[in-house]
């Protein structure tokens, strides 16, 4: 089935403190080098039909509106999944 | 006799405990329901805590579709008086009837504890029978519990007295400029993380100097609002 999938991220200025403790275990079970982990939303739409400019359009709103909160968050990516 | 609504959506946990300390403070204490399409003519609204819709998506974030918000925000923009209590902060800043957000806390702890309040407006619905800088303590029990909203924001919320609770000892969950709840301009709605309506009855209460779980500084929230509604009739 056709997906659109949407990214949603903490913005830059906001702690996000799942994703720092997660980078601060990585270490523990020996994967260094990473030097901060950063954790978001994956959101796949699935499309009944042709993901048509409409649809997208649809997505993109949602994602601004629901998927997402602005205060907080930014919707980096609304794509169509291959 | 002045009549609060308190909404009860899926996930709901604290909405009896909102109703009851509505009836201490000397209400009556009318039940919604999140699918309702009518305030049944209540004078005021508590958006009590809990986790409303498993807090998926974010907290809040799917309660502010439920039909009733649709009321509860015309309601508000009227000037009736809204309180939203943790999970009803979160609803209400997801609504935007209060400006910036709850993120995890920055320890990542669930937190759970008597909490030392200052309150720095005491001329909201919801906090004029205290003093200004009265200092109160409730309970305090969350995960998402830390307030963020951007710099300009906070500024114009300090400059405008719309910080109307704030943290007194050690921040609890890293909240911005140790912010525990804020109003709006018109200082009808109001929304902390704290729990007023967990400390009204001697005996079940917090801590207080004299005597165990004797607190019921939370009261003040509720005879607050009911004060003013029978006073403006």
């Amino acid at each position: 089935m056709p997906t659109i999938v949407v990214h949603v991220m903490p913005k830059p200025e906001i702690l996000d403190p799942q994703g720092k403790a997660v980078g601060n275990a990585l270490p523990r079970l020996g994967y260094e080098g990473f030097a901060a982990v950063r954790q978001g939303k994956r959101f796949e739409l699935t499309v009944d039909g042709d993901v048509t400019e409409e649809m997208l359009g649809k997505a993109r709103e949602a994602a601004e509106t629901m998927l997402s909160n602005p205060v907080i968050e930014d919707v980096v990516a609304v794509e169509v999944a291959d | 006799m002045a009549r609060i609504g308190v909404v009860t959506f899926p996930g709901s946990l604290d909405d009896r405990d909102a109703a009851r300390a509505v009836r201490l403070a000397g209400g009556e204490a009318v039940n919604l329901f999140h699918a309702d399409e009518s305030l049944q003519d209540v004078d005021a609204v508590v958006l009590p805590g809990g986790f409303s819709y498993g807090d998926y998506l974010r907290a809040g974030a799917i309660s502010r579709f439920a039909p009733i918000m649709e009321r509860v925000v015309d309601a508000a923009r009227g000037g009736m008086p809204v309180l939203g209590i943790c999970n009803g902060f979160q609803v209400l800043t997801e609504v935007h009837l209060l400006p910036g957000s709850m993120i995890k806390n920055e320890h990542l702890h669930f937190i759970c504890r008597d909490q030392v309040l200052r309150v720095e407006n005491a001329d909201t619905a919801w906090s004029s029978d205290f003093e200004q800088g009265q200092e109160i303590t409730i309970p305090l029990k969350n995960q998402d519990g830390q307030y963020v909203a951007d710099e300009r924001t906070l500024d114009a919320l300090e400059a405008e007295d719309r910080v109307a609770f704030r943290y007194v000892g050690s921040n609890p969950n890293g909240s911005r400029r140790d912010i525990a709840g804020v109003t709006n301009e018109r200082g009808n709605v109001v929304g902390l993380m704290p729990h007023p309506e967990h400390a009204v009855e001697p005996g079940f209460g917090p801590d207080s100097i004299l005597n165990g779980r004797r607190g019921t500084d939370g009261l003040g929230f509720f005879t607050s609002a009911i004060s003013r509604l029978v006073a403006t009739g």
